[in-house]
């Protein structure tokens, strides 16, 4: 057990895709996904990843499950250095760490039935007998609200957020520590948003889950998080509590991006920030702090040097020159 | 109060079907909205309610078979769109009416150049010459902010990220100064600050123009910063149509109330992490609708009563509810 709580921790992660312009040819350039995060995740909370598309939050929470290998960096689970593991000791990782994918429609198998869906990863790590597993998979089809003779029908019976409750109950069945919902809920309609974000809450109770929250809506990242990581381009720009994060947002981009967000209340004046031009490339992505060309801040140090990411606050941290120059 | 005769669009009792090999599916039953000159109205709804059925109807885009408008009246600028000749409502769409669409990706040909597809529309609708609506198109490109147009006007869609692309449409739906444009979803697909910038486009080119809008989401926060007056719609049916304000500030159907409650929310006055009071069950399919009050089997407020379909009751002045609460 880690004496600073952290179930996972991230250490200068950078993920580079090479980009290939022709078949055979070596690739020249490459879209930087994940430049250098430094990142915990502690044991029982909720962490927030926020950002645009583009920004590289999908491919850090890939990262951290090994599903991608890191280019540099380090990734300890429970204070292991995972990047050391065999195939069999990751294979074993693997039932503490889960993954909820966005989109309900690709992310089932569609000629499999769902009981056979839940069950597959008892199947892959060899638990329990048959009898065994199917109690398993009924006590998760009850666990996530679905019914039991739902077993042996096939995801296309199903509506979009029934589909995701199938792909949290095969997160569930070999009872993680971790697990990573990407986009869980993006593709749902508002009121399954609902149900589908109290199911997780209610789950994360009665199972003791830690949970990577990743999306890109600002409003559900706020409701579930209990702390919440804003990245910009492969940087992580600003991370702080919740409540602070939306009540004092100090890196520019976290306030364009609370500003951008459409509240359901006409009644509101805001004084919007709209960014001008385009998001930049992860191919090509400016000098310095990586945010400078749309930063309506932007002064002398910015395009010189990456910003360093600092505790400004207790626990308030922010990659931004407005808050000091970089030690 | 807008007399009868002032307004740009209305439609009565549209009834628009879908027959299946399943049966008849009715998409939209029974529909009546007006739209004044320089309007905007939200059509607000989830999967399946009908919104953009009712749009493609406006436009006489409904595929028949299997879809078939069986019944109403859809007067535009003096006409009845539904009786006009397919000749006549070619006219009409991109001209005087025009559309804008969900996944800009899927709805621009990916294998004709931007310029050429927003030429097609002026060549066609104005008779402008090639080089004409060349140019024509390079100034509409400018005007919807998609910088170094006289270059950009060559590419092809894929060439273009997701606002650009939703810009260039909008650019080909505004090329022959529609009075009314029809958005179903326009910033959905895009990042929170692109879709801040598409909003405030359309506003600003509305303002300019003098156009009428109709803007289809199911996102209340798009609604409550752009539209002026709600319809919200529950299988193939209005439930709830008033102003902006009266929508947020006294919902009135259940459905309604149900989705305001269901939304987590940034702004000030609420408790966060308090559960998402979320609406139980699903959207009904409309192969299998329930009898009486479509939103009956879901609703918490359900009486003898609602085992009759309720009609548009006035509650205060210009708020109609379909809702037996309010008899």
């Amino acid at each position: 057990m880690n004496a600073n709580g952290n179930l996972v921790e991230a250490r200068n992660l950078k993920k580079f895709f090479p980009v290939h312009t022709h078949f055979f040819s070596r690739a020249k350039t490459f879209v930087q996904a994940v430049v250098g995060v430094n990142l915990s995740i502690r044991r029982g909370e909720t962490l927030g990843l926020v950002g645009e598309s583009g920004c590289g939050k999908s491919t850090l929470g890939r990262l951290i499950l090994r599903l991608e290998e890191p280019t540099e960096g380090q990734i300890f689970f429970e204070n292991e250095d995972i990047l050391q593991y065999d195939s069999e000791r990751l294979r074993q990782l693997r039932r503490e760490m889960q993954i909820i994918f966005q989109d309900p429609y690709s992310s089932l198998n569609p000629r499999k039935t769902v009981g056979s869906i839940i069950g597959e990863p008892l199947i892959i790590h060899r638990m329990g007998t048959k009898k065994e597993r199917e109690e398993r998979v009924l006590k998760l089809l009850e666990v996530v609200g679905l019914r039991p003779e739902h077993i042996n029908r096939y995801p296309h019976e199903f509506s979009g957020g029934q589909r995701q409750r199938i792909g949290i109950a095969r997160a569930l069945a070999l009872n993680p520590k971790l697990i990573i919902a990407d986009e869980p809920v993006s593709a749902l309609d508002v009121s399954i948003q609902a149900q589908v974000l109290n199911l997780l809450e209610d789950l994360q109770g009665e199972f003791h889950l830690t949970y990577l929250f990743i999306a890109h809506d600002l409003s559900v990242v706020e409701h579930i998080s209990d702390r919440v990581a804003v990245m910009h381009l492969g940087r992580i720009a600003e991370l702080a509590q919740s409540e602070e994060l939306y009540r004092d947002p100090k890196h520019p981009y976290t306030q364009a991006l609370l500003s951008a967000n459409p509240v359901p209340d006409p009644t509101l004046e805001r004084q919007r920030i709209i960014l001008q031009g385009e998001v930049p490339s992860p191919i090509n992505p400016p000098s310095g702090c990586n945010f400078h060309t749309r930063c309506p801040f932007k002064f002398e140090p910015c395009p010189k040097e990456v910003p360093q990411f600092k505790e400004i606050e207790p626990n308030h941290w922010v990659a931004c020159y407005l808050y000091g120059p970089n030690e | 109060m807008v007399g009868e005769n002032s307004y740009l669009l209305k439609i009565r009792n549209l009834h628009t079907y879908f027959f299946t090999d399943e049966g008849v599916a009715k998409a939209v039953d029974g529909v009546d909205l007006e739209l004044e000159e320089g309007g905007t109205l939200g059509l607000v709804g989830e999967s399946g309610c009908g919104k953009t059925v009712t749009a493609l109807s406006i436009m006489r885009l409904i595929p028949e078979p299997p879809g078939k408008i069986v019944n109403g009246e859809i007067s535009f600028d003096g006409s009845n769109l539904l009786t006009l000749s397919e000749a006549e409502m070619r006219k009409i769409r991109g001209r005087s009416i025009s559309m804008i669409f969900q996944e800009p990706m899927t709805s621009l040909n990916p294998v004709f150049q931007i310029g050429d597809q927003i030429s097609e529309v002026l060549r066609l609708h104005e008779g402008m010459s090639r080089r004409e609506a060349w140019n024509r198109s390079v100034e509409m490109l400018r005007m919807v902010g998609i910088p170094s147009p006289e270059r950009r006007i060559f590419e092809y869609p894929h060439q273009l990220s997701g606002g650009m692309r939703q810009r260039a449409m909008i650019a080909m739906a505004l090329a022959c100064s529609p009075k009314l444009m029809i958005a179903d979803e326009p910033t959905t697909a895009l990042d929170v600050t692109i879709q801040a910038q598409i909003l405030e486009l359309i506003n600003h080119l509305q303002k300019g123009k003098g156009m009428s809008v109709i803007l289809i989401t199911h996102n209340l926060g798009v609604i409550a910063e752009t539209a002026r007056k709600v319809a919200v719609m529950y299988a193939g049916r209005i439930v709830e149509y008033t102003g902006v304000r009266s929508i947020f500030g006294t919902p009135k159907h259940p459905y309604t109330q149900g989705l305001l409650k269901s939304i987590p929310r940034l702004d000030a006055d609420h408790i966060r992490k308090e559960k998402l009071e979320a609406i139980p069950g699903l959207v009904p399919s409309l192969l299998d609708l329930p009898k009486g009050c479509k939103f009956s089997n879901r609703c918490k407020y359900v009486f003898d009563r609602c085992a009759e379909e309720p009609s548009l009751i006035e509650t205060a002045s210009g708020h109609l509810v379909r809702c037996w609460l309010y008899e």
